[in-house]
């Protein structure tokens, strides 16, 4: 019977996240419209473009090769299995089990790597400019999530999320300086890993300061709809991450709790809708920075996960 | 079955043999070599595979009567790199068959002989046939690296290698008589008198020194990205999927398991530390090489040092009693090395078919070889994906491992050991990144885009022994990828002698498990998930979506399109390897690999175009060959000055030599 009900809660968040994800992008951009004085796209317009982009035939360069046409489904399904394990309202989800950090970072590359081999296809100028940049803020972002996990496996005994995440809401762990620090180099690395400013602006499109954009120039129609579908619900999982590591207030306990998934979808849409206002609060108050200042805000976010996981060392030491 | 594969490496010797047998008869030795290597490898991977599921065979003498007591033996750990090596053999002789019948006999000669050294070192149960094995292998690789000896840079490389491996030899062989001071050279003996003091750390330094020069770990990895790819193709693919594995099996033969499990923590920290490094700077240089096999050899020091890693927190896991994370570790390490055997094997092989059909190893002179060549594309792809660690492929398993056995190292306890941890631990995981930024690079470059040459546009695939070659270890790197848990049970003899310790509750088909409640990995789920939801997206998309594909030219934000005599338009629009090196080299090049980038302008008026000219130097080319050269051209100098010396001075040099050798036995003889 357990298992039932979490294909039940596994289903019903998936659904939840893929209605979400566009969702959430639109948010953030009317947020971000109405900070800056206009009045904005409503929060739908995602879902529309979504539709309408659905509905075109893609137009594909003369020499683009089987990937550019199996790379969309490759990144969307990557990003959709990533979505899957990490739990929104409820814990105990059937793919729990499946849910480690470790593997969801290797599915966010899978998902990165596809993205950047459909850059490359045609042999385009940008679609290399891109590809390269995409996976150099990678190779920075990665070692400040690993530090991160590293934490959160020392303070929770696992790399399992659905561990970690029941582990920090009891709260017996207490208000810890390293989870701060962690959280700010997962911070970091969710901006970059999302393509949002200060690293890269969602919005442009002026070819030198772009990155996301540069390599899917080239998708049109179904293709270009799965790679932004596929963007939403990276930003999504990003914002689900967080809200589940470090927000766990009111998520359902795992088994057969109705009252307890209404309070934790209430929760989990609360506490999104906050994450939404805070990042596009900071995108709005902050500039793009050149590309070869990145490694700078990424090093830094290094160095927190770094201080985070030695501050453990020694204060377990002290304790 | 040991009877068997004495037989094997008999038959392998004549084999050596008949190439020069037939030279100027024009018989058709590459056919007979090459199958009977192919036939030798299948017989390597049979008796390991065999010994994994069986038991180990009791130990036996190489030849019956010979000269020195040569004993061969089988165990556990032997048995699965001899299957490595048996599966990287088999791609590599199939390879040959199709595509090296007609190599000279110098080439022919000594590939059997580079097999049977190998396999040689990896059965050898004493100190003496394991030298004997060692030194025949880099022998015999050294006469393949110098096949094209036509070219200087070969030749350069041929001349470094041997120096390495002469070094190698001269670290090893002390260090095995430092191992058998009872005066008895077997394993078993050894491991009766661990070595303690001064002379395990002696051991420590020199077999690091000896099988990491080999290995390919940092310091000592500058022969690598030469001689890898001066060597032939299939050639190369057997050195670094195989020959660098046989150097780690002697590093972890000597240090973890001979030297016993007696030693401190600190036994385990040269290895992490050296480990780390190599995965770093062969990472960070696969990013910027720009000739393929370079690139592939630089990716093989950062995977040496991935399995580095694994054995050195294996030691130090031991040391301080967490058996069931030292068995992880090890396990990381034995996985990892038969993983990166296959998918770098994979790798070479598909790179030496490029090079056979577009007739360039310069990143800049192919391109849109997917189109060309599918099946070699697809195969690479699959090698690429592996080595970027991408689940569920076979490289992801590996480094799930490791970074699980890092991410608990800090269980260790000391403090400075717990730094240390964390340190290799962000390290791997750039390197791990980094390796998914060289792939990238690397398939992008050579199979996507626009064909820089004519050549490449007009490649085709190898025959169909050539791509069976590329097909099966593409197919065991999926497969491998998706049974870990089997493989680690597998591994099981291995894990025994490495840390005795065994993981078989661990690893299921279905999963492998860190520890009680910690973190678990389920290939076979995620696979599933993958499919199924990609699956669903295709079905639900395809349903609502308008079907087929329009095709139009490239938009390339408008640029214009190529003029008539440029069919595949402008080389020099597309992304060149510096290119897309060029951010890694600008964000993390300068502290390591002092980077230089520099920009030619032609003065005002002249329309010639400015030139941008971007290099890097590795360390060790300037900390320790540089500095080792002059030591050399100093030496050469003072020892010149004996060709000046009088007759009598010349006859004083042989007499005081032999007085010196006669007082060393005389004070021998009085301890």
């Amino acid at each position: 019977m357990g298992f039932l009900w979490g294909l039940l809660t596994q289903v019903v968040h998936l659904a939840l996240m893929l209605v979400a994800a566009p969702l959430v992008v639109g948010v953030i951009r009317w947020l971000k419209a109405r900070m800056m004085g206009r009045i904005g796209a409503s929060p739908l317009q995602p879902l529309r473009d979504l539709r309408k982009l659905l509905l075109k035939r893609p137009v594909l360069a003369e020499n683009a090769s089987w990937i550019s046409r199996a790379a969309p489904y490759a990144g969307a399904g990557a990003a959709l299995a990533a979505v899957a394990l990490v739990p929104s309202f409820a814990r105990g989800m059937a793919f729990a089990p499946l849910a480690d950090l470790v593997l969801i970072a290797g599915l966010l590359a899978l998902g990165r790597v596809a993205m950047a081999l459909a850059g490359l296809d045609v042999g385009t100028a940008f679609g290399g400019l891109g590809a390269a940049r995409e996976m150099s803020f990678a190779a920075l972002a990665e070692p400040a999530l690993l530090l991160a996990v590293m934490s959160f496996a020392i303070l929770a005994g696992t790399t399992g999320l659905d561990a970690i995440a029941g582990t920090f809401q009891e709260g017996a762990l207490g208000l810890r300086v390293s989870l701060g620090l962690a959280l700010v180099a997962l911070l970091a690395v969710a901006v970059a890993e999302n393509a949002r400013i200060p690293v890269d602006n969602p919005a442009t499109h002026l070819e030198l300061t772009m990155v996301h954009e540069a390599m899917i120039l080239e998708a049109s129609g179904r293709h270009l709809a799965l790679w932004e579908a596929a963007a939403a619900l990276r930003l999504t999982l990003w914002l689900a991450l967080l809200a589940a590591i470090f927000f766990p207030f009111g998520t359902a306990p795992s088994g057969f709790a109705p009252l307890g998934w209404l309070v934790g979808l209430v929760a989990w849409v609360a506490k999104i809708g906050v994450l939404c206002l805070a990042l596009a609060a900071f995108e709005s108050a902050i500039a793009k920075m050149r590309v070869f200042r990145v490694p700078e805000f990424l090093g830094a976010a290094l160095l927190l996960g770094l201080l985070g996981a030695l501050l453990l060392f020694v204060s377990t030491r002290l304790a | 079955m040991l009877t068997a594969l004495s037989l094997t490496l008999a038959g392998l010797v004549m084999l050596a043999v008949l190439p020069l047998l037939a030279l100027g008869r024009g018989w058709p030795v590459g056919a007979v070599v090459h199958g009977g290597s192919l036939l030798a490898a299948a017989i390597f991977a049979g008796c390991g595979l065999a010994a994994l599921l069986g038991g180990a065979p009791a130990p036996q003498a190489l030849m019956p009567g010979s000269w020195a007591p040569m004993l061969l033996a089988l165990d556990g750990l032997s048995a699965w790199f001899l299957l490595l090596l048996g599966l990287a053999g088999a791609c590599s002789a199939l390879f040959a068959l199709s595509h090296y019948g007609r190599a000279p006999a110098r080439v022919l000669s000594a590939y059997p002989l580079f097999l049977a050294g190998m396999a040689l070192t990896l059965l050898a149960a004493d100190g003496f046939t394991l030298l004997l094995g060692f030194e025949g292998m880099s022998l015999a690789s050294w006469a393949l690296v110098a096949a094209d000896h036509e070219q200087a840079e070969n030749r350069r490389a041929a001349r470094l290698y041997l120096i390495f491996a002469v070094a190698s030899g001269i670290c090893l062989v002390p260090a095995i008589g430092l191992l058998a001071a009872g005066g008895e050279i077997t394993f078993a003996a050894m491991r009766e008198a661990p070595p303690e003091g001064w002379r395990a750390a002696a051991v420590l330094a020199l077999v690091v020194a000896g099988a990491g020069a080999k290995a390919g770990l940092v310091p000592l990895h500058a022969w690598l990205p030469l001689a890898h790819p001066a060597a032939p193709s299939h050639v190369s693919a057997l050195m670094s999927g195989a020959m660098t594995k046989v150097a780690i099996y002697v590093l972890a033969r000597l240090l973890l398991d001979v030297t016993g499990p007696a030693q401190p923590i600190w036994w385990g920290v040269p290895l992490l530390v050296l480990g780390a490094a190599s995965a770093v700077l062969g990472a960070l240089r696969a990013n910027l090489e720009e000739d393929s096999k370079t690139l592939l050899a630089c990716s093989t020091i950062e995977n040496v040092g991935l399995i580095a890693i694994g054995l050195g927190l294996a030691c130090a896991f031991r040391a301080a009693d967490l058996g069931a994370l030292a068995a992880l570790a090890a396990g990381a390490a034995a996985l990892h090395a038969l993983n990166h055997a296959l998918f770098k094997s994979l790798l070479f092989l598909g790179l030496g078919e490029v090079l056979h059909g577009a007739a360039s190893r310069r990143l800049d002179r192919l391109g849109g070889l997917i189109h060309a060549m599918p099946w070699t594309a697809a195969a690479v792809l699959v090698g690429a994906g592996a080595a970027a660690s991408l689940p569920p492929l076979s490289g992801f398993a590996g480094e799930w491992l490791l970074l699980q056995a890092l991410l608990a190292a800090w269980r260790v306890g000391d403090l400075a050991f717990q730094v240390l941890a964390v340190g290799v631990a962000a390290m791997a995981a750039l390197a791990a990144a980094l390796a998914a930024a060289a792939m990238v690079r690397l398939f992008g470059m050579a199979f996507l885009g626009r064909p820089r040459t004519p050549r490449a546009a007009g490649a085709a695939d190898g025959p169909w022994p050539a791509r069976l070659a590329l097909l099966l270890p593409a197919g065991l790197t999926v497969v491998f990828g998706l049974l870990p848990g089997p493989m680690l049970s597998l591994a099981e003899g291995a894990l025994q002698a490495l840390v005795r310790q065994d993981v078989t509750e661990r690893a299921t088909i279905a999963a492998i498990r860190v520890g009680d409640g910690a973190g678990a990995y389920m290939p076979i789920g995620i696979a599933l998930l993958l499919a199924v939801l990609g699956a669903a997206i295709v079905f639900l998309v395809k349903r609502r979506a308008p079907s087929g594909v329009a095709r139009s030219p490239a938009w390339d934000c408008g640029f214009i399109a190529p003029p008539q005599h440029l069919p595949f338009g402008d080389p020099i629009t597309q992304p060149s390897a510096a290119g897309l090196g060029q951010p890694l080299r600008r964000m993390l090049g300068n502290p390591v690999l002092a980077v230089h980038e520099g920009v030619t302008m032609p003065p005002p008026g002249d329309p010639s175009p400015a030139r941008i000219e971007a290099g890097f130097a590795d360390p060790s080319d300037r900390l320790l060959l540089a500095p080792l050269a002059r030591l050399r051209d100093a030496v050469v100098v003072r020892t010149e000055r004996l060709r000046d010396l009088t007759l009598a001075q010349c006859l004083m040099l042989p007499f005081g030599t032999l007085v010196a050798l006669l007082a060393l036995i005389a004070w021998l003889e009085a301890r």
